[in-house]
């Protein structure tokens, strides 16, 4: 029987959960640099069933794939330290600025050069938020997709069983491989790293990292070939520019701005009697209440 | 042709989902803008008494497709029949609800027709716009507004060369309006079994638990909400007899249901759910951006927080500081004791 290939779409986001007071610019703008770069949560989550899928099925391989800078192979050791096999960077210039329509076409070129069984993807990004990459990629793929996935019930080899948490409800349903799967926020959180995965793997870096380092030449390559993470540009993937970047992107932002806070006049209360006292007979004499 | 179309999603209760009415009261302001006719799509094993909802609403034509296949909604069937529609219909406007239907079949359909999707919009205009680089002027162009970067800048987006100009909206964000004079609208019925083909049929549901809604927090004059600083599940319990006492509803941020606080369905904000009571009592909440989108239009907004300088006090009335634990039983003995 060959390998059940399963892959992770995990994306680099900036933790907009924790935006500070430096994280704006004066201009509006969004400063990145001021945000820390972490692993999209709900890609974890994913991960964690792509890693559950493998141990049900013994005989499966899971891959990483993340689109971004060169930074996010940061993305694909922390998931070869938990448990994935491999990585892949999908990393050009010419991704720079793409839509959800452009993202999907490029993951999808990529996906099609992986050739997977399974994939596994966060419902959504918490940048762009807009939960649409995964369902896009499917539809350009053509795997039916199981959006909203809480727990994988049971898996073979040729089909899957999930359970969807809907808005009011849940939803189990039986799909056949191959098929993509969006994970929702409340499915298991990912297992912690794998301490000798960690030791074995640290030094797991993409060619462009090397040389960022300086050590282009070092042997590590060559005395450590799984060490290498594999870099892979628009050429790589056969991708018509045409469909990438800002210039293949239907969606244009035509003006952002920045939410301002108007400060409202505003009564300031204690939590002593008298001024709760008062707070109440204000919002009855009002009618606000009553 | 180049009309404004709005995909109903039918309930488990065999409905039109609010956020449907709400998307063709909006799509009927739009198509009066445009000039062109405001298009309805439903999918449903038998439409029943639901036509008769959407007639109210002005519209000009409903697109109709019944079969055994298209309820409960499944992605592929429904996928396929959109798909067939719009390739047909060449929509100008195409609007879905951000909601787990809206948001599994929208950027599917956008993606066969390689067409721009904006999510989560705020807000619908119309517009015009010129092309900085090439000079370019695009009449009426839908302007999709929506926040973005967890909520901290708010971007208006467009589609220029694409169409249909597609966008999902969330519950809630739009008003319902009924139209001034119900239209007999013209119905146009799909042959189901002719579009889909064995492969749109694979996926089965084997078991579905749908529960009907709890709480109706938009229909809520008063709303007591508690967020991560309420501290617990039982702490809640004070929220909701302080609610009890005024006749209102609980809703919570997303912090508190997220630890458990609450359940899901009470969440308010960017995610959640958007309300206009006439008194929001924010107990042990920040006041965080996505937060505050859900409910900055209350009439009045009471905050209820230990720190002075919390954010959600620059867009409240009465700013009380102090520990809710203390604070929200001393309003129930004030109620009680003034209003007879
Ligand atoms: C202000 C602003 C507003 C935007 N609004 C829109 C909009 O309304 N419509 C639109 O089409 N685009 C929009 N974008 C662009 C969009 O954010 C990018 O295209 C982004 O690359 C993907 O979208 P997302 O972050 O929403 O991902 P989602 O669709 O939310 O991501 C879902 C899942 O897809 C996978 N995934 C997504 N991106 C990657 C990746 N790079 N590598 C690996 N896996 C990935 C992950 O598993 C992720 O959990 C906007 C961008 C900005 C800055
Ligand atoms: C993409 C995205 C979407 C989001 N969508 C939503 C959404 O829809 N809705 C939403 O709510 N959030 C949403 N969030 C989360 C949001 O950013 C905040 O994290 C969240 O709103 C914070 O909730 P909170 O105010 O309850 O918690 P915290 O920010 O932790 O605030 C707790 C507050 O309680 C106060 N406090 C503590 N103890 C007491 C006490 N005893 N008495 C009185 N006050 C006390 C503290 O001073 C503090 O101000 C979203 C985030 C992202 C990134």
């Amino acid at each position: 029987m060959e390998k059940i290939k399963i892959l992770v779409l995990a994306k680099q986001v900036p933790d907009t959960r924790n935006v500070g007071k430096d994280a704006m610019k004066d201009d509006g703008t969004v400063n990145r640099g001021a945000l820390p770069a972490i692993y999209n949560p709900d890609d974890l989550n994913a991960l964690e069933m792509a890693l559950e899928a493998k141990d049900r099925l013994g005989n499966a391989e899971v891959y990483v794939l993340t689109m971004g800078p060169t930074r996010a192979a940061e993305i694909i050791r922390e998931s070869i330290y938990r448990g994935a096999d491999e990585g892949y960077l999908l990393t050009d210039r010419k991704f720079a600025g793409s839509d959800t329509l452009a993202t999907s076409y490029a993951i999808s070129k990529a996906v099609k050069k992986i050739d997977p069984d399974l994939i596994f993807c966060g419902l959504q990004a918490i940048d762009g938020d807009t939960a649409q990459v995964g369902p896009q990629t499917a539809e350009k793929v053509d795997f039916p997709q199981i959006t909203y996935v809480e727990k994988l019930v049971e898996i073979s080899p040729t089909q899957i069983t999930l359970k969807r948490r809907l808005e009011r409800g849940v939803e189990t349903v039986v799909a056949p491989l191959p098929a993509l799967i969006t994970v929702h926020g409340s499915a298991n959180p990912c297992r912690a790293r794998n301490v000798k995965r960690v030791m074995q793997y640290k030094h797991a870096r993409t060619l462009t990292e090397l040389k960022e380092e300086n050590r282009e030449n070092s042997e590590l390559f060559k005395d450590r070939p799984y060490l290498k993470i594999e870099e892979w540009s628009v050429d790589t993937i056969q991708a018509d520019d045409t469909h990438l970047g800002l210039s293949g992107s239907p969606t244009k932002v035509k003006t952002i701005d920045s939410v301002v806070l108007a400060q409202k006049e505003n009564i300031v209360l204690t939590s002593s009697d008298a001024d709760v006292e008062e707070l109440m007979v204000d919002l009855l004499k009002s009618r606000v209440i009553g | 042709m180049k009309n404004v179309f709005v995909y109903c999603e039918v309930t488990e209760e065999k409905r039109i989902a609010e956020v449907s009415l709400e998307l063709l009261s909006k799509g009927r302001k739009l198509a009066e803008t445009l000039g062109v006719k405001l298009e309805a799509v439903v999918l449903t094993d038998q439409a029943g008494d639901t036509l008769e909802t959407i007639q109210e609403f002005g519209v000009d034509v409903i697109h109709l497709a019944e079969s055994v296949e298209l309820f409960p909604y499944r992605t592929l069937p429904h996928f396929r029949v959109v798909q067939a529609i719009f390739e047909k219909e060449q929509p100008e406007i195409a609007l879905f609800g951000a909601t787990s239907v809206g948001r599994d079949l929208a950027p599917r359909i956008a993606s066969v027709l390689r067409c721009g999707l904006t999510a989560d919009c705020t807000s619908l205009e119309i517009g015009d716009h010129v092309d900085t680089k090439t000079g370019k002027e695009y009449k009426n162009m839908l302007y999709q507004i929506r926040p973005a970067f967890g909520g901290n800048i708010i971007a208006t987006i467009i589609n220029p060369e694409t169409r249909p100009q597609m966008a999902t909206v969330r519950e809630g964000v739009m008003k319902l309006e009924k139209a001034d004079k119900k239209k007999v609208a013209q119905i146009k019925n799909y042959k189901v079994e002719e579009i889909l083909k064995p492969e749109d049929l694979v996926i089965t549901i084997i078991d579905r638990h749908i529960e009907p809604q709890k709480v109706n927090l938009k229909g809520a004059g008063i709303i007591v909400s508690g967020g991560y600083g309420v501290g617990s599940k039982e702490n809640f319990k004070l929220l909701y007899d302080l609610a009890a006492v005024l006749g209102g509803e609980v809703a919570a941020t997303r912090a508190a249901v997220d630890a458990g606080y609450a359940e899901h369905e009470r969440q308010v904000g960017q995610t959640g759910v958007t309300v206009r009571p006439k008194l929001y009592i924010a107990c042990g909440i920040s006041g965080a951006v996505q937060h505050r989108a859900g409910m900055d239009q209350s009439a009045k907004i009471i905050s209820i927080n230990t720190d002075p300088n919390a954010p959600i006090n620059a867009i409240a009335d009465y700013a009380v500081t102090g520990d809710l634990m203390e604070v929200l039983p001393k309003m129930i003995a004030y109620y009680k004791k003034y209003s007879k």
